[in-house]
């Protein structure tokens, strides 16, 4: 070998004759190996970033041996769903892994973001990451609710139908896009294509945008429970072992509770009326979303306008956008911010009260609680949040991650933290 | 600013403009291909024999895909709806507008809100507190002339096109 090439570091002479000529290695080492330092105070709120990616892979796996076996025709969509179930060598396994793994993906996205919220992560210098977060988060919704279409239910027609109509309310080429999004005047056989269509592609630019998202995040590291910035290298530890091997045991919990939903309760999550094929002529008395877009629902329903009902629905999710230049506190954990903390706790339990709503029949006093919960949703981020900066005042700060161990009295320093300061 | 440098600009401002407009050229096809088809466009009308119904009972047909409510109404109901003040509804409109004989209400079966079946063709179905159609989805209200009373639905049910090919038979379209 000339030594004029400048070599890579690993053992392994392969490994090293390949990353000497294509570095992934080192970029893998770089992103969850050992040459990535995180801060050793992570706790298990931080699992739920790998656990959405690896639920990804697992929508994207069972997707396409899913594609292998569906048929996109509204003659044939039905009946192939059903061969899936019944005939498909294990076609059920796969389409309730696909079907709960949809679920699933959103109580880990929603725990990730809860997360967030809680410990401060949208706010300087990560406000990007935050913004990419939610447009992820836009495409998966987009995302689930092309692929709830896909087997032609009741279900599937009447939500495409609904949602689709949301365009509608744009002046004058409201109309015109509605046509042009169906492919018709009617959710049709055209519509059906072009969902599938869009749904086998959105999960692979969901994957561009993880991407970019993970780049933001190395940009500035992980945030931590504290919220406080990383000091020095005794306040952090290898990503890998340490968190590869929590990050593993977090997702064997994760699985195992999902493998309860998929074997034992694979139809909890959705709606009977989904196995009722779809009927063009007749809407089911109680159409609902699926539980993950019911919040939203709740507020399209609880404005008594259509075009304010429609803007509402799309503000709630779009304020997320701006939420890192709504809330003015320079302290990001709401470990020290004693009033966001109860505010915090007020907005979560609100967001369970709208996904609650959301499933009830627009009837009598769901009406005014729809309308109730809904005003709180814009109040928490349009009121509380700016104001608390100006009223509240937070408990002092630690001065390094390291700083509670040493002070707290305990000498108990984690493995990592005692090997790197050696 | 010198002329020279205006010039260079012009060029780059022009060569940019011009690379859009070629962008865009070849961007249009992709998008208008998702717009209906011809064989979609080419609507067909449908004819309906109405010579069966009773006085009170109403009929669904599929005209474009969608359902295409008739009724044919009573005395009473014909009455009620041309009491209401028009002033006071969302959308005004008589309901000698609506129709085209007293009898016979010929609607398009589709919430003008976000496009579900309202209920109440079917005896027994829930008809809302107008008696007429009520939208199970987010709870619009419509009454005998199909005109929208309560709930979020902005407009009247739509009329569709159609005229009486004799007393038995309509064309819708
Ligand atoms: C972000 C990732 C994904 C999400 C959230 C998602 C969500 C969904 C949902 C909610 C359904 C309806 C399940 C049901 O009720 O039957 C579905 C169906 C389907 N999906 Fe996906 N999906 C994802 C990725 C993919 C990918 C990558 C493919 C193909 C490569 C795919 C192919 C299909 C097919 C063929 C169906 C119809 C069969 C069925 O309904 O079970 N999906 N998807
Ligand atoms: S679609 Fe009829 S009330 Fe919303």
């Amino acid at each position: 070998m000339k030594s004029s090439i400048p070599n890579s570091q690993f053992k392994n002479p392969v490994i090293n004759w390949i990353d000497t000529r294509l570095p992934i290695f080192t970029a893998m080492n770089e992103a969850v190996g050992t040459e990535h330092p995180t801060p050793k105070n992570l706790n298990y709120w931080w699992n739920f970033g790998s656990l959405a990616g690896v639920t990804l892979v697992i929508m994207i796996i069972t997707g396409i041996a899913l594609a292998m076996n569906y048929t996109a025709h509204v003659d044939h969509a039905f009946d192939s769903v059903e061969r899936i179930m019944r005939d498909v060598n294990g076609g059920w396994l796969i389409r309730y892994i696909h079907m709960n793994g949809a679920s699933f993906f959103f109580i880990v996205v929603y725990i990730h973001m809860a997360r967030s919220l809680y410990y401060g992560s949208y706010k300087a210098p990560r406000e990007l990451l935050w913004i990419l977060g939610v447009v992820i988060y836009l495409l998966m919704m987009a995302t689930a609710f092309l692929g709830y279409t896909l087997p032609w239910g009741q279900m599937s027609f009447w939500g495409a139908t609904v949602i689709t109509n949301f365009f509608s309310v744009i002046p004058f080429v409201g109309e015109p896009i509605v046509n042009w999004l169906l492919g018709g005047y009617t959710v049709d056989n055209p519509t059906l294509n072009r969902f599938y269509a869009l749904h086998y592609l959105l999960p692979f630019v969901i994957a561009g945008v993880i991407l970019l998202h993970i780049v933001a995040l190395h940009r500035f590291g992980s945030n931590n429970p504290l919220g406080i910035d990383i000091k020095s290298d005794k306040d952090m530890i290898p990503f890998h072992p340490y968190y590869t091997i929590k990050d593993f045991f977090g997702l064997s919990v994760f699985l195992a509770i999902f493998c309860v939903f998929v074997f034992f309760l694979p139809n909890f999550l959705g709606h009977p009326d989904n196995y009722v094929p779809a009927d063009p002529l007749s809407t089911p008395a109680h159409i609902v979303p699926e539980w993950y877009l019911s919040p939203f629902y709740a507020i399209l329903r609880a404005v008594p306008d259509k075009l304010l009902g429609v803007l509402a629905m799309f503000g709630a999710i779009g304020i997320l956008f701006i939420l890192p230049w709504l809330d003015r506190s320079p302290v990001r954990s709401a470990h020290y911010r004693p009033m966001y903390r109860v505010f915090y706790v007020i907005f979560i339990v609100n967001m369970l009260a709208l996904g609650y709503l959301g499933v009830q029949n627009p009837e009598g006093i769901y009406i005014l609680l729809g309308r109730a919960c809904t005003a709180w949703y814009f109040i928490h981020f349009l009121v509380i949040m700016p104001l608390l900066n100006i009223i509240e005042t937070p408990k002092a700060l630690p001065k390094s991650v390291s700083d509670p161990i040493f002070s707290s009295g305990s000498s108990s320093l984690s493995p990592a933290a005692s090997r790197k300061s050696k | 600013m010198s002329k020279k440098k205006s010039r260079r600009d012009f060029i780059v401002i022009a060569s940019y403009s011009m690379g859009a407009v070629g962008a865009g050229a070849a961007i249009w096809p992709i998008i208008n291909q998702m717009n209906p088809a011809a064989d979609t466009l080419a609507m067909a009308s449908t004819e309906v024999n109405i010579g069966a119904l009773e006085i009170g009972q109403a009929l669904t047909v599929k005209w474009r895909g969608k359902p295409v409510f008739i009724r044919r109404r009573t005395e009473n109901e014909i009455n009620e709806s041309r009491q209401v003040d028009i002033n006071s509804l969302r959308d005004p409109q008589a309901d000698e507008e609506r129709v085209q004989k007293d009898e016979w209400l010929v609607v398009m079966g589709v919430c003008t809100h976000l496009g579900c079946v309202p209920l109440g063709q079917k005896t027994g179905d829930g008809k809302g507190d107008y008696g007429g159609w009520f939208c199970p989805c987010h709870g619009s209200h419509y009454d005998i002339s199909g005109r929208i009373r309560k709930g979020p639905a902005p407009e009247n049910l739509e009329v569709p096109p159609y005229s009486f090919i004799s007393d038995n038979v309509i064309k819708i379209g």
